[in-house]
């Protein structure tokens, strides 16, 4: 079994290692580099839980091999709280309850951040369109779209 | 009614925490990517474990070699039946007793298999890859038989799924007294259709998995598994592996939602068990998302041929259903179905005289079924269109039609025909607010201005409708038997224990998967004990007093009565030494805000902190009764059922063209009793919702005509995202339930009305075309065909 060695910067911190042809970037960032806050729904590339940003781009961790990846800029969803406070967007999660379960929402998290950094002024049927992208089994979506747009407001005034 | 909380002391608490929508406890590390599944855990040493599984609907096996996969390097274990099925006893859930039926009872396919995704192999190896390589290294021959596919033949079909069995009928029941057939036949108008609904999957977002690990001369099972019952577990791990309970201990973490699926164990997760046991490792395995949705339940698929009848100014005089529901092969938890609790609830929340039911489950070579929430909900399905049906031939606004039906306070208690007593309840109520909520008279109003210009080039008969939307409006009303409280259901327990520095953990034998267990129930001890929520930490799995887990809307009513007696029994001790301390009556204490107070002399008060550590560290300063320590564990036994209900209404868009149904408005009127968390409680309908909707409109389950899946992936298998949903309004009525604190459960019932209730609105919209809808999912195809079948 080949395997390449890749470096990357996974939430500002540069890492290298030695990866197998076949480990996805879901996996490596999981099982190798202990990040298991990017979820694995299907592995099929149709769930959206293993959403990371690349770039600032949402990408499916799950199809997607690590040696793909060298070279990449990745944010998972532990950089969002990086000290002991939670990003606005996850505090409006928490107010709006966009989550039940739990399971989707990194992925959830990720991809809302990725539409209010390209959109800051979204309104709730660009946030709805939105996160189309990503399934979520419990809370019947509405929740998810008030937190997204309550999350871009706080974000706005915090830039203003 | 409870257990043994003791004497009442001191002042009752007061409702600080219960009723408030408290930010949830569970969300800090869910939020953080710090979640606990079980998919986390890999201990050094660890094998992976995998299925090679049937690609046959029914087949003889022919030849089975495992040799070359055997030979891999990496590959620990290949067993088959001949290895693995003799170590195990029964796989039954528990609520199967002995005798009870079920399909036939092996860890893995022996001699022959019965639906596509069979387990024949298991294959153990050192790492996920090399065990997907072995996989492919197993070589099964099959001589294929013919499958039995189709449930609604299944009955008469002299071939078996399971020869065994000796039929394909795997139960069925029956209560249709003469006077409803004479009912029927002197009505003046009697509608009758038969409902088929789609097969539909649970689909969690989170897959099945366990990591078990043996213990060997400690002679200890320790299970890691996403479930919605760790007692379940524990207890059916025990009869398999021939163990007793205590030595199995079942761990859980955070579950990624279940909705009935993780309640009983599948074979699987059995066989991962026995190669723990074998191999003496921990053994992982996490299921893949095409197995979850070939392999590890289905649900919903069943056909009510329904009749209603009713006199010229539209009562209920009579009502029949016949049911029939496919059983699939292997049942999840060896579950003998859902019929007999559909048909009683067919009445749902209308007087009618007199209802004759009858159903049967039937074993087809599909994947087993099991529950998905709310899973006798056809009887709310059959219902409710079947009201919708009768209010077109009487040329009666179906709203109306509820508005005579619909029990009313005056009518309650209730007994239905067929043997229930509903009380506290208040549908007349929630139809009224819901159709307040959706507006509906002015809705009426505007569709009937758009169906005068569009309708107007649309006569059916003449020509296939080509272009143009149809608004069309539909209500839905059910009862819900939440908490249902029978025999083994009918308990939990839990334990509160007051630490020594005034911090709280409670024990509870719930099994929260999504539900926010962790907030609701802590908020009830919360505010016993004159605490923050945020100092009570709540624990599911081993070490916690029996329960069923969670399922069946229970958790509430249920655990919450449970978690309440025991606090009280905390709260009772705590107050008397207290008392005790600061020589004071416990009568005259006020309890709250993390301390203890003598009324009207606020000076003299003590930390909940300071009477904990005098209750463990100073037991010489305690009342000569009480031996030290301030811990509490009680049961509660619930009433065998706690009715809730609700009324949905919703609005659409119907595209005569495309057959697509785009939804505007949603509305839910719900009466859950008492709320311990609102925002609890609207998550938990909104959910329910979005999955009605996903079964009404987009999801199904299909088989090709050998029996092969054709849904093996999202792709295919079309779970609603955010952009089908609509956004949803809420109204709440309150009638209060028997059990203490007034509550009922709530999980379920989002799921069962939202079917009909999307069901009839899509027919109302296409009602001025003649179509006629009974079969779901409403997919574009299948109502673009209704559509030309209606023009002729
Ligand atoms: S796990 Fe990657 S898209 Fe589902
Ligand atoms: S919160 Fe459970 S899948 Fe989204």
């Amino acid at each position: 079994m080949s395997t390449h060695d890749i470096t990357v910067t996974i939430n500002g911190a540069a890492t290298s290692a030695s990866v197998e042809s076949r480990r996805s970037l879901a996996d490596f960032l999981r099982h190798d580099v202990g990040l298991v806050g990017t979820h694995i729904g299907c592995e099929q590339g149709a769930c959206g839980a293993c959403t990371v940003l690349i770039g600032g781009r949402s990408v499916r961790s799950c199809i997607m091999f690590a040696v793909q990846a060298d070279g990449a800029e990745i944010q998972t969803v532990e950089s969002l709280a990086p000290g002991a406070e939670m990003h606005p967007l996850q505090e409006a999660f928490r107010r709006h309850q966009g989550l039940q379960c739990g399971f989707c929402t990194p992925g959830m998290l990720l991809r809302s951040l990725e539409l209010i950094n390209d959109n800051p002024n979204l309104t709730a049927e660009e946030a709805r369109e939105g996160i189309s992208s990503n399934m979520c089994r419990c809370t019947g979506y509405q929740y998810i779209v008030d937190a997204v747009l309550d999350a871009a407001a706080e974000m706005r005034a915090e830039e203003g | 009614m409870s257990g043994s909380s003791g004497p009442s002391v001191g002042a009752p608490p007061a409702a600080r925490y219960v009723g408030q929508s408290v930010a949830r406890l569970e969300d800090p590390r869910l939020l953080t990517g710090r979640g606990r599944y079980v998919a986390n855990l890999v201990p050094p040493g660890t094998g992976h474990v995998a299925f090679a599984r049937s690609t046959r609907a029914r087949a003889r096996i022919t030849r089975l070699d495992i040799k070359a996969a055997a030979a891999l390097d990496g590959v620990w274990a290949v067993w088959t039946a001949a290895d693995l099925n003799p170590d195990v006893g029964s796989l039954r859930g528990s609520l199967v007793l002995p005798g009870g039926g079920g399909p036939p009872d092996h860890l893995l396919a022996d001699g022959d298999v019965r639906f596509v995704g069979d387990p024949v192999a298991v294959v153990v190896a050192v790492s996920p890859a090399v065990v997907a390589d072995a996989l492919e290294l197993v070589e099964i021959d099959y001589e294929d038989q013919t499958p039995v596919l189709d449930f609604e033949t299944a009955a008469e079909n002299n071939n078996l799924v399971h020869p065994e069995l000796g039929s394909n009928v795997s139960n069925s029941a029956e209560a249709w007294p003469t006077t409803v057939d004479e009912a029927m036949a002197g009505a003046d108008t009697s509608v009758r259709a038969v409902i088929t609904q789609n097969r539909q999957a649970n689909a969690p977002m989170e897959t099945r998995g366990l990591l078990a690990e043996w213990r060997a001369f400690d002679e200890t099972l320790d299970v890691w598994i996403s479930t919605q019952s760790p007692h379940e577990t524990a207890l059916a791990a025990a009869r398999t592996l021939g163990l007793a309970v205590h030595q199995v201990r079942v761990h859980m973490g955070d579950v990624g939602g279940g909705f009935g699926q993780k309640v009983f164990l599948g074979r699987e997760e059995f066989a991962v068990m026995v190669c723990a046991r074998r191999l003496g490792r921990p053994m992982r395995w996490i299921e893949g998302r095409s197995e979850n949705l070939t392999s590890s339940n289905h649900a919903r698929r069943d056909r009510a041929d329904v009749s209603l009848g009713a006199t010229a100014d539209g009562r209920f005089v009579a009502a029949t259903i016949d049911h029939l529901e496919d059983n699939g092969a292997y049942s999840n938890g060896g579950n003998p179905g859902n019929g007999r609790m559909a048909c009683v609830h067919l009445p749902g929340p209308y007087r009618i005289g007199s209802v004759g039911w009858r159903t049967a489950t039937v074993y087809t070579n599909t994947c087993g079924r099991g529950a998905y929430r709310g899973p006798w909900q056809i009887e709310s399905v059959a219902r409710e269109l079947i009201v919708d049906m009768l209010a077109r031939r009487l040329e009666i606004d179906p709203l109306e039609l509820r508005r005579r039906n619909v029990l009313r306070a005056e009518d309650l208690p209730h007994n239905t025909a067929t043997g229930l007593t509903y009380d506290r309840i208040s549908p007349a109520e929630c139809l009224d607010q819901v159709a307040e909520m959706i507006d509906y008279d002015g809705f009426r109003a505007t569709q009937r201005e758009v169906r005068a210009t569009v309708g107007a080039s649309l006569a059916p008969g003449e020509r296939a409708p080509g272009a143009g939307s149809l608004p069309g409006i539909g209500v839905a009303v059910y009862v819900e038997p939440s908490a249902i409280g029978f025999g083994a259901l009918a308990t939990e327990g839990a334990t509160v224990r007051v630490e020594p520095d005034g911090s709280v953990n409670v024990y509870a034998g719930t099994g929260s998967h999504g539900q926010s267990l962790e907030t609701t129930i802590a908020q009830i001890v919360a505010d016993a004990l004159g605490v923050h929520p945020g100092n009570v930490r709540f624990h599911q799995g081993h070490g916690t007093p029996y329960g069923f887990g969670t399922g069946g809307s229970r958790s509430a009513v249920i655990a919450g009565g449970a978690a309440r007696a025991a606090s009280a029994g905390v709260r009772a001790k705590l107050l008397r030494i207290a008392a005790e301390l600061m020589e004071a009556s416990p009568d005259d204490l006020d309890l709250g805000g993390g301390a203890v107070a003598v009324r009207g002399t606020p000076a003299r008060r003590m930390t909940v902190a300071e009477v904990a550590q005098a209750a463990y560290m100073r037991p010489d300063a305690l009342p000569d009764d009480i031996s030290g320590g301030l811990e509490h564990t009680a049961r509660f036994k619930a009433p065998p059922v706690t009715y809730s209900n609700a009324a949905h209404a919703c609005t659409c868009e119907v595209d005569i063209a495309t057959g697509e149904v785009r939804l505007l408005r949603y509305a839910v009127s719900e009466d859950c009793g008492a709320m311990i968390n609102p925002m609890v409680v609207k998550g938990q309908i909104a959910g329910g919702v979005a999955q009605g909707i996903g079964g009404a409109l987009l999801e199904e389950v299909s088989y090709d005509a050998d029996g092969n899946p054709l849904t093996t992936t999202f792709a295919d298998y079309l779970v609603p995202s955010a952009a089908e949903v609509p956004s949803f309004e809420f109204g709440h009525i309150v009638t209060l339930s028997d059990s203490p604190g007034g509550h009922k459960g709530t999980g379920e019932g989002g799921a069962i009305g939202s079917v009909p209730c999307v069901f009839n609105a899509v027919a109302d919209a296409l009602a001025p075309l003649g179509v006629r809808l009974t079969d779901g999912p409403l997919s574009p195809h299948r109502i673009r065909t209704a559509i030309l079948e209606a023009a002729g």
